[in-house]
């Protein structure tokens, strides 16, 4: 495997999950907002500190309208992980490195790009939006699936895979810090803090699989357990460090690799849910686990990487 | 309404598919039977599923200096190009042997040069060749072969004879595009293809594949192949990409590989250092090693003609290939073949004058009007002057540039392409093609394509096919003849 198309391998599939998890943050910031009473709702501002570029967005937007954020999260250029630039960023990566995907793939890539190319603006009413986001979710298991299915299980399959948890790993972080601060400081709230705990649950398609694996009604502590330190949810960052740590065993030269991220769990396990109800301690730790995935990324460049 | 081929004309042209009585001909009746039953509805659903196919499965091609979109969707006509299997194995017998003979002329000129002490081959074309490499005289690339991949153009004029137009010799381009234009047409007519058999063309990238582990230095089970690219920038990546999926092999970059102090090509992977064997090279001669050719190349591999030289790694084509692929070298072409060969030319080269020589010469000044004129080394139909098509002050313009340089260039007659029945609007029209099949040498084993890429010049009237001029292409049928 070349370093190079290692490389690439990694970036297309962190773009492509990129894309997919976008997608799945306007959805459910969607129905959220459907939910809450007007005038104390949040509206789409959140959805930009997830993504964590409030100071580009304001260079490029003078307000956090609807119409603003969605257009600075679908399809504006200048933001790397607007929806568009994250497809446009995977279909160059995978364009470098087509001779070594299934065609199949390539393609559906392709597809995918043209689609929100196409149909950005449908995505920008009200009435198309749902639909849009859907066709992108399921693109994007559509790649991720033919791959799984369809390239061989090799060291390409595995930068491909740590790309794309890595990127999941990160997105699950941002959603928990964002999301758990309390929407709405009034008394009247209660009703609404279920909402919104389940929301952060929905950003992250766990709704069901909490409700199954935690046998208990949401509330704040068993769902940061769940989206943290699960080990059967797909997404909860435990899962991906978990994951990441057995692919680096197939990984050449892997010892440092293994350590790092040794660290980072060991540390994940140690958190304890109850006392991370607390946003300011919640917050701290998150940010420690922020840098430690920005580490990981760090190490697997360096060590696998061309330079 | 459909297709009327009553209206169909020829125009005065030989029609590939249309025979000057309206009637098709032999090899093309049952296609022709095919057409006639779609209706306009039905010619445009296959169009629009055809432009569908190219654009999912990104079939794409790339023009230089477009700014934004550096990748094209690859135009492709749906009426395909038709020639039967008896005619075609003469076709392939002419090119067998035209490539044999052009691989003995340029290893004979890196080593002995008999054919210019022999007086066959004058001696002041190779000193003023730009494509002679002083750096590969006195080596003997494996089995003698310095150009393994050759995609020679051909045309067919209003005799309905094929002749010979060009050799390209050293990265020539459009094979992927044969066999997408396969892939597509069996998405579009599923169903035709239950109605004629048709030869297939996908085998090309698995004789590619075997020829090049032939090449290899080392006698081992499987020897590292790898295919080197400029880059996604290049107008050819497309194919470059597509070769090396089609034959699991790595697709590099010049920055993927390193040769080292043991004269040895290594590709850096995730593991370290991995040595290469065989480089099929989609760079050009002069861009593939900045210690031995220009030194500003950021393409190439620095030591990589040292690797080869040492005969460590094969390089295909073999640099210095490109000697041969000169207009001037090709006005030769059927003296190389009866001198090493001792055979008259199967395949008849287009009549050409030599610049260099006073009476062609003196022809070529007074006839300017009617030649097209060509220089040496260009390709991609660049630098071309086509005489009946020119102004006058064009013409004298290129009468001053051959004065200033008369071994770079040749006439020719202004052929009359012959022409197939293409789609243009609602309506059916010919429209110029040529063909360029690919042979593929491995010493004693030759190749060569089923067909070969069409290419058609989409614009009415036009000559100019190439793709980078807004040329289309058609899937290029090889038919054994009905009731044979």
């Amino acid at each position: 495997m070349l370093s190079r198309v290692a490389e690439t391998l990694y970036w297309m599939a962190r773009y492509v999950e990129r894309a997919e998890n976008i997608a799945r943050l306007v959805n459910v910031n969607n129905l959220l907002l459907m939910d809450l009473p007007k005038g104390v709702s949040p509206g789409w501002e959140p959805l930009i500190d997830i993504i964590g570029t409030r100071e580009l967005f304001r260079d490029l937007y003078d307000d956090f309208s609807e119409n603003s954020v969605l257009e600075y999260l679908i399809i504006e250029k200048n933001n790397p992980s607007s929806i568009l630039s994250a497809l446009l960023n995977a279909r160059d990566n995978t364009r470098t490195v087509r001779e070594v995907i299934p065609r199949q793939v390539w393609e559906a890539i392709n597809s995918s790009y043209y689609f929100v190319k196409e149909n950005a603006q449908g995505a920008l009413s009200k009435r198309g939006r749902f639909f849009f986001m859907k066709h992108v979710v399921e693109s994007a298991h559509l790649i991720f699936g033919a791959l799984d299915a369809t390239l061989n299980h090799n060291l390409g399959y595995t930068f491909i895979r740590f790309g794309s948890l890595l990127e999941r790993a990160d997105m699950t972080s941002r959603i928990i810090d964002v999301r758990s601060a309390r929407l709405i400081h009034n008394q009247t709230s209660r009703p609404f803090e279920n909402i919104q705990w389940m929301s952060v649950l929905r950003s992250l398609s766990a709704y069901q699989m909490y409700r199954q694996q935690m046998g208990v009604r949401v509330r704040p502590r068993e769902v940061l357990q769940f989206m943290l330190q699960d080990n059967m949810f797909p997404r909860s960052v435990l899962f991906c460090l978990n994951t990441l740590r057995r692919l680096t065993e197939d990984m050449p030269n892997n010892v440092d690799m293994v350590d790092r991220i040794e660290h980072s769990i060991n540390e994940l396990r140690a958190q304890n849910a109850a006392k991370l109800k607390d946003t300011n301690i919640l917050h701290l730790y998150i940010d420690e686990l922020q840098i430690d995935l920005a580490d990981i990324h760090q190490q697997l460049s360096e060590q696998y990487f061309l330079h | 309404m459909s297709i009327d081929w009553q209206m169909y004309q020829s125009s005065g042209f030989f029609d590939e598919l249309i025979d000057d009585n309206g009637r098709p001909r032999q090899s093309g009746q049952a296609l022709v039977r095919f057409l006639s039953d779609l209706s306009t509805k039905e010619m445009e659903a296959a169009r629009a599923a055809a432009e569908l196919a190219v654009k999912e499965m990104g079939i794409t091609f790339t023009v230089y200096g477009e700014g934004s979109s550096i990748d094209r969707a690859w135009p492709i006509d749906i009426i395909p190009r038709i020639i039967s299997n008896d005619e075609w194995q003469q076709v392939e017998a002419g090119l067998v042997q035209r490539v044999q003979a052009l691989n003995l002329f340029i290893d004979d000129l890196y080593h002995e040069q008999h054919i210019i002490k022999d007086g066959v081959f004058p001696r002041e074309l190779i000193n003023k060749s730009v494509n002679f490499r002083p750096q590969c005289v006195g080596i003997s690339p494996p089995k003698g072969v310095w150009a393994h991949i050759c995609g020679t153009d051909l045309v067919r004029n209003n005799d309905g004879t094929f002749y010979v137009l060009e050799d390209n010799l050293r990265v020539p381009s459009g094979v992927s595009y044969m066999i997408e234009n396969r892939s597509v047409m069996k998405r579009v007519f599923p169903d035709l293809f239950e109605q004629i058999s048709v030869l297939p063309v996908s085998d090309y990238p698995s004789q590619l594949f075997d020829m090049l582990t032939a090449m290899s230095p080392r006698p081992l089970d499987t020897p590292e192949v790898v295919v080197l690219t400029p880059g996604i920038y290049n107008s050819a990546y497309f194919e470059h990409c597509y070769l090396a999926q089609e034959m699991g092999c790595e697709l590099v970059e010049g920055r993927d590989l390193v040769v080292n102090d043991d004269d040895c090509v290594y590709m850096k992977t995730v593991s370290g250092l991995l040595r290469v064997d065989v480089i099929y090279r989609r760079i050009d001669d002069l861009f593939l090693d900045p210690e031995a050719f220009n030194p500003d190349s950021q393409l190439g591999v620095p030591g990589l003609l040292r690797a080869w030289r040492e005969g460590n790694v094969a390089l295909v084509n073999a640099p210095g290939a490109g000697v041969a692929d000169d207009k001037v070298v090709y006005t030769y072409v059927p003296d190389i073949i009866q001198y090493y060969l001792s055979e008259p030319a199967i395949l008849p080269n287009v009549q050409s004058y030599r610049c260099n020589e006073s009476d062609d010469f003196n022809y070529v000044v007074e006839n300017i009007h009617q030649l097209v004129v060509k220089p040496a080394n260009e390709s991609g139909g660049y630098g071309l002057l086509i005489g009946p098509k020119s102004t006058r002050e064009e013409q004298l313009q290129c009468i001053e540039r051959i004065k200033a340089d008369p071994r770079n260039f040749i006439a020719q007659p202004t052929l009359n392409l012959s022409t197939v029945p293409t789609l243009d609007k609602e309506q059916v029209e010919g429209r110029h093609v040529d063909l360029r099949p690919f042979i593929l040498s491995a010493g004693e084993q030759t190749y060569v394509t089923t067909g070969g890429l069409t290419r058609v010049a989409l614009v009415k009237g036009s000559l100019v096919v190439n793709s980078s001029q807004g040329g289309g292409s058609k899937d290029t049928w090889i038919v054994e003849e009905e009731g044979l």
